[in-house]
């Protein structure tokens, strides 16, 4: 698994790449504290080159929505989230926890 | 029949979902599936590792992986805490984000992506067997 983080002015646009299985979420959760710890509650996650992600990816997620939606200051959003993924996410209910764009540029022009 | 012993470890992880899609490959399912029965697979092991040894170090789990007919047959079985899948509340997917959930997750994905999941526990470990018949 690889994170990449690209700072706009309003949000943070950051890309996963590889795999999230109950091995490698820790990695991933701790990117997505690290934001918040640096004041970063508007998050675009970029999931076009993720290849798998387990339910230990969801509760990352999870976590991580909760985090930044607390006081209204912020939200992740899910951006070009693959099919495969985002069927596993519906299937677990999330899909009705984060919005999700198509185009990173649009996500980013969101916030 | 085979069976694939792993050290019950998440690193571990990559080969079973690996092991799980070369024979579903080779049984004919679609590449959508395999996605969905290594997922399922991966969730299994995971409740393994992380609730039936819960940390516990040199332990190992046995998975066997067949075809039957035209059902694919993933066992799993550990020597750890008995773990009952069946036990595990489901969650609400419902909920609104304060109220979800952490746990029980890869348990519900499990029963939502095979035909069926059956559990049992004896004096020698616990057998977990999942089931999927071909799309």
């Amino acid at each position: 698994m690889e994170i990449t983080t690209q700072e706009f002015k309003h949000c943070d646009l950051i890309s996963i790449k590889g795999r999230v299985d109950s091995a490698t979420a820790p990695q991933f959760a701790k990117a997505l504290e690290t934001a918040n710890e640096n004041g970063r509650f508007k998050l675009a996650l970029d999931m076009s080159g993720l290849d798998y992600m387990s339910s230990a990816g969801f509760r990352a997620l999870l976590a991580a929505q909760r985090n930044c939606k607390r006081y209204n200051r912020g939200e992740v959003v899910l951006v070009r989230v693959p099919d495969r993924i985002r069927e596993a996410l519906e299937l677990a209910g999330f899909t009705e926890l984060f919005k999700t764009f198509d185009d990173p540029v649009v996500a980013v022009g969101s916030f | 029949m085979p069976a694939y012993t792993f050290p019950a470890r998440f690193e571990y992880l990559d080969e079973i979902r690996d092991v799980v899609a070369e024979i579903a490959r080779a049984g004919g399912f679609s590449e959508k599936t395999i996605y969905f029965l290594q997922l399922a697979a991966d969730e299994a092991a995971s409740n393994i590792i992380e609730h039936a040894y819960a940390g516990l170090p040199d332990a190992y789990l046995s998975m066997t992986c067949e075809m039957q007919g035209d059902e694919i047959v993933i066992t799993m079985h550990d020597t750890g805490k008995a773990f009952n899948p069946a036990g595990v509340k489901e969650p609400n997917i419902k909920a609104n984000l304060s109220d979800r959930q952490i746990g029980g997750l890869g348990v519900y994905l499990m029963r939502k992506l095979m035909d069926t999941v059956h559990y049992e526990s004896t004096q020698s470990g616990n057998l977990l067997t999942m089931k999927k018949r071909k799309d």
